[in-house]
């Protein structure tokens, strides 16, 4: 492992989701984009927000908060999306994720990402990496590979949040397929 | 060739220059000596790996057409040609793969090799068995390269098996020395007329072969009467004719002349003989073929005068060295040097000048090679390039500059025209794929013991290179379908009154923007009865549905579908025809099959000429931007809502006297916001079936480059893609076969719907 790697492998891209913390490897994140004009293609699962032009490319984009079983992501200033790259059957491939806000890149020694604890929690430990403590809060470490893999909804918790989330009409209908 | 002229050749110590002596070098030894040439080459060049990339590129062609020529002389064994070039391709074959250092292939090949030699010479017939044992070396010499890349090990006990198999049948037919071939009483004829055998003459690319004949007249010649010049003016109806007096300045009046003659004809060896044959006893008579080896003529294209000159024994090559070093044209050194006569000099002139001719032909035939990467970074580059003029003539139009607006026409059409070229780039003729059949049809029946000939019509239509590509797998399970379920076993046909050969026909052929290539054979067809007693036993079909027999036919490309009774390891497993259906819609083409019961199935699959950029028509619906394929596009209509209101939702529209259905965009891709009044119907066409795309507004024609919308989205319904348009906006471009589908089978139902409302 080079330095840089090494660097790397203990940064993390820190964002808001619905008041939530979360985090992910810098090494996956190519770029943060504004949200530009969203082509978005119908007749798909409401998680898939449509496509981008980054630079001549076609980029989907997948919402994280329906993607994760949460409510959909909010439109705002902040919104933004983050360009990752995951492995999907053997192929390296961008993709666009639509989240809150994105926070800062936190540097996290691995003393201080611990496992998912096991008991105890209705987090859904399939697509979470670990938790990592920052002062006195709590980052959810995302596994993004695996959730942008995973057919359908990665839903986070068991118990399901989305329903218990405000729906915001106006926002409700870039996601929303009946 | 003398050792001399490699020498000559390292003079220049360019790259290519030493590879064309070590493989000169490895011409000359081949036969006798691979070993030392491969060992020579150790030392120099063959560390390189792009050059046994280049091995491999070259070999794994020339198998090919090994291939194709022994499926040829397998028809035609008596074809002298054939068997030539089938001798050619091991011999190329052995050469280079012992230059390359792929010791392996070069020592199976050279035994191969010398007992096609046997057979070129007549001395062993051509039989299907020789025809099968040198197939089967071809596929082990294929084994030998594949391993090579992959560094596994191919069977060595193969090998042996093939080359004792080989000696055997050679060992057989020369040791029953009643087989008497015409070809070995021909050389003998002609190895009495002129001390050589009558071996096949090289021709060069232009069909043409090329003699030297050397004429020394003794002093019986002049006491005859006759004369020189008549002798030439006979050679000169052959063909081109130089001919040069060569000791005429050296020595005036001491010995008789000599004459050199150097005859361009597409004549035989023989018809040049004959000139000479009533002169044989006057004088001495050489002729020399120039070009040796067809295959080997571009190492001859660079012979140097000093080289010719060595060769005839004009002059010594250290003599040529010893000139040489002095800086001036050779020639005219030489002739200072008095070594040569003026007339030596014209004459090996005249002979260097063939050499270069054969190479301006081979170079104004010849193609060059390119790796396809750079060719998909071509066409990405004119994709860019298209999308950027696109946004550079909006800007333009907007600015409504006048001086503006000539340069960013002359753009747009630079861009077509380019982008055009580009495509036509990347066109290759489907016969490549074609040819490879030819085996799979042999092998398959031989091992079925069906008799079928594949025929193959339109082999030079041109098609995209990676729609050639990904067309293989679904023509290989079709041509297997059709020996396998089709074609009858031959005694079978004979009760039924067909002939025995049953045949698996392959055409292509353009039309317009598409190809349509279709796979016929004259088999037992299909059954629509047995196919939908399988689709209801699979629950694809409820007894109660009616539906057409074309309809029923069109089953077979469901998933799991399989009627055959038995499954063969040839096919009948049930994956295949939707497996072909899907390779095909993925190559936004559209696969339809025929077939009368007892006499024929034919399928037919339409294909779009290119994937990467297309013609386009940009439409609207609602914000979002769509494009629609201009090929498919026949008309624009209006629709109102007057109209709408006359049919009672019912959703068709008489368009010249036909109720067309129509699909509209805003319903079935679920664009919120008002519909507009007026809405715009274009009419689209799919093999003969129509139908209408509603829409809000046509915005015109666009070039329009096709970017995958990636893995997530390989599912989304009545879409094949998208394009970047000029703005920056992504724009869909529509599946119009399944929105047509769509548009029918909706209709369909609201029909039946209606009807059983009425009842």
């Amino acid at each position: 492992m080079s330095k840089k790697e090494i660097m790397q492998a203990n940064q993390y891209l820190t964002f808001v989701m619905r008041d939530e913390d979360f985090a992910i490897e810098i090494a996956k994140v190519r770029e943060v984009l504004d949200v530009s004009s969203l082509t978005r293609i119908p007749r798909m699962p409401d998680y898939l927000s449509g496509v981008i032009n980054l630079r001549g490319n076609v980029v989907p984009v997948m919402d994280l908060g329906l993607k994760l079983g949460m409510a959909p992501v909010e439109k705002t200033k902040n919104t933004c999306i983050m360009i990752v790259e995951v492995e999907v059957e053997g192929f390296e491939v961008e993709l666009g994720v639509l989240t809150d806000s994105v926070q800062m890149v936190l540097n996290l020694p691995p003393e201080a990402v611990e496992p998912v604890p096991k008991m105890g929690t209705d987090l859904n430990t399939d697509f979470i990496k670990g938790m990592g403590r920052q002062d006195e809060k709590f980052l959810i470490i995302l596994d993004i590979d695996t959730i942008l893999a995973s057919e359908g909804k990665a839903t986070l918790r068991e118990g399901g949040m989305a329903e218990a989330a405000p729906a915001d009409a106006e926002n409700a209908g870039m996601a929303d397929i009946p | 060739m003398e050792s001399g002229s490699i020498c000559e050749s390292h003079r220049n110590m360019s790259l290519s220059g030493i590879k064309k002596a070590l493989k000169l070098e490895i011409a000359a030894r081949s036969g006798e000596n691979i070993g030392a040439g491969s060992k020579a080459l150790r030392d120099g060049q063959m560390a390189e790996p792009e050059y046994a990339e280049i091995f491999r590129e070259e070999t794994s062609e020339l198998l090919e057409e090994l291939e194709s020529s022994l499926l040829d002389l397998e028809k035609a064994p008596e074809d002298l040609k054939l068997v030539g070039r089938v001798f050619r391709a091991m011999h190329t074959i052995k050469g280079s793969g012992s230059m390359f250092g792929f010791d392996e292939i070069a020592g199976f090949t050279h035994h191969v090799e010398t007992v096609l030699d046997l057979v070129r010479n007549g001395k062993v017939p051509v039989t299907n068995e020789l025809i099968d044992q040198v197939l089967a070396a071809r596929d082990h010499i294929k084994n030998l390269l594949d391993a090579s890349t992959v560094g596994g090990e191919a069977e060595q006990g193969r090998g042996n098996e093939i080359i004792a198999a080989l000696k055997a049948l050679a060992a057989g037919e020369t040791a029953s020395s009643g087989v008497t071939k015409e070809v070995s009483e021909k050389s003998s004829e002609s190895a009495a007329a002129a001390g050589k055998t009558g071996e096949e003459v090289p021709l060069d690319k232009g069909g043409l072969a090329h003699y030297r004949i050397r004429f020394c007249p003794l002093a019986a010649f002049a006491e005859s009467g006759l004369k020189e010049e008549d002798l030439f003016k006979e050679l000169e109806k052959l063909g081109e004719c130089s001919v040069f007096h060569t000791n005429k300045e050296q020595q005036p009046c001491s010995e008789q002349p000599k004459w050199d003659i150097i005859l361009t004809t597409a004549e035989g060896l023989n018809a040049v003989k004959d000139v000479f044959i009533f002169v044989e006893h006057l004088a001495q008579i050489s002729i020399k073929t120039l070009i040796e080896d067809v295959e080997q003529e571009d190492l001859l294209e660079h012979k140097r005068i000093g080289e010719i000159l060595v060769e005839r024994g004009d002059v010594m090559f250290e003599d040529v060295e010893r000139v040489l070093a002095q800086q001036k044209p050779l020639g005219k050194m030489l002739v200072d040097a008095k070594l040569v006569s003026h007339a030596q000099i014209e004459s090996a002139l005249a002979e260097q000048k063939t050499y270069q001719q054969n190479k301006f032909l081979a170079k104004s035939k010849g193609s060059i090679r390119v790796a396809s990467e750079k060719l998909d970074k071509l066409i990405n580059l004119v994709g860019e390039l298209v999308v950027t003029q696109a946004r550079l003539s909006q800007v333009s139009a907007s600015i409504e500059q006048n001086e503006f607006l000539e340069p960013v026409e002359e753009v747009e059409r630079l861009t077509a025209e380019l982008r055009d070229c580009v495509l036509d780039v990347r066109m290759l003729p489907i016969g490549t794929t074609f040819g490879k059949f030819s085996r799979l049809v042999r092998d398959l029946s031989s091992e079925l013991g069906k008799e079928i000939d594949l025929v193959t019509e339109g082999a030079e239509t041109e098609l995209d290179k990676t729609v050639i590509e990904r067309l293989n797998d679904p023509l290989i399970h079709l041509i297997r379908n059709a020996i396998d379920h089709g074609i009858e076993l031959p005694a079978e046909r004979e009760t039924i009154g067909k002939p025995r050969r049953g045949y698996v026909r392959l055409t292509a052929i353009h039309s317009g923007a598409n190809v349509i290539i279709s796979i016929q054979d004259d088999g037992r067809g299909l059954d629509p009865a047995k196919i939908r007693a399988k689709a209801e036993a699979n629950g694809l079909l409820t007894p109660k549905e009616e539906i057409s027999d074309q309809e029923v036919l069109g089953l077979i490309f469901a998933a799991g579908f399989s009627t055959a009774e038995k499954v063969t390891n040839v096919s009948g497993r049930g994956v295949g025809m939707d497996v072909v259906k899907s390779a095909i819609d993925n190559l936004n083409g559209s696969v339809e099959i025929s077939s009368r019961k007892g006499e024929d199935t034919t399928i037919t699959i339409t294909l779009p000429l290119t994937l990467a950029i297309i013609d386009g028509l940009l439409v609207r619906a609602g914000d979002t931007h769509f494009v629609l394929p201009l090929n498919m596009v026949e008309e624009c209509v209006e629709l109102t809502s007057a109209e709408i209101a006359r049919y009672h939702g019912r959703r068709v529209l008489p368009v010249r006297e036909h109720l067309m259905p129509y699909v509209r965009l805003r319903d079935f891709f679920e664009i919120e916001g008002e519909r507009p009044d007026r809405e715009q119907m274009v009419v689209v066409q799919m093999d003969g079936d129509r139908a209408g795309v509603v829409l809000d507004e046509v915005i015109g024609g666009h070039q329009t480059v096709i970017k995958s919308l990636g893995w997530i989205y390989r599912q989304a319904e009545g879409l094949s893609g998208s394009t970047i348009l000029g703005s920056g906006e992504v724009a869909l471009i529509i599946d119009v076969p399944q929105l047509v589908q769509r548009a029918h089978r909706e209709e369909a139902m609201s029909i039946r719907s209606r009807s059983a409302a009425v009842h």
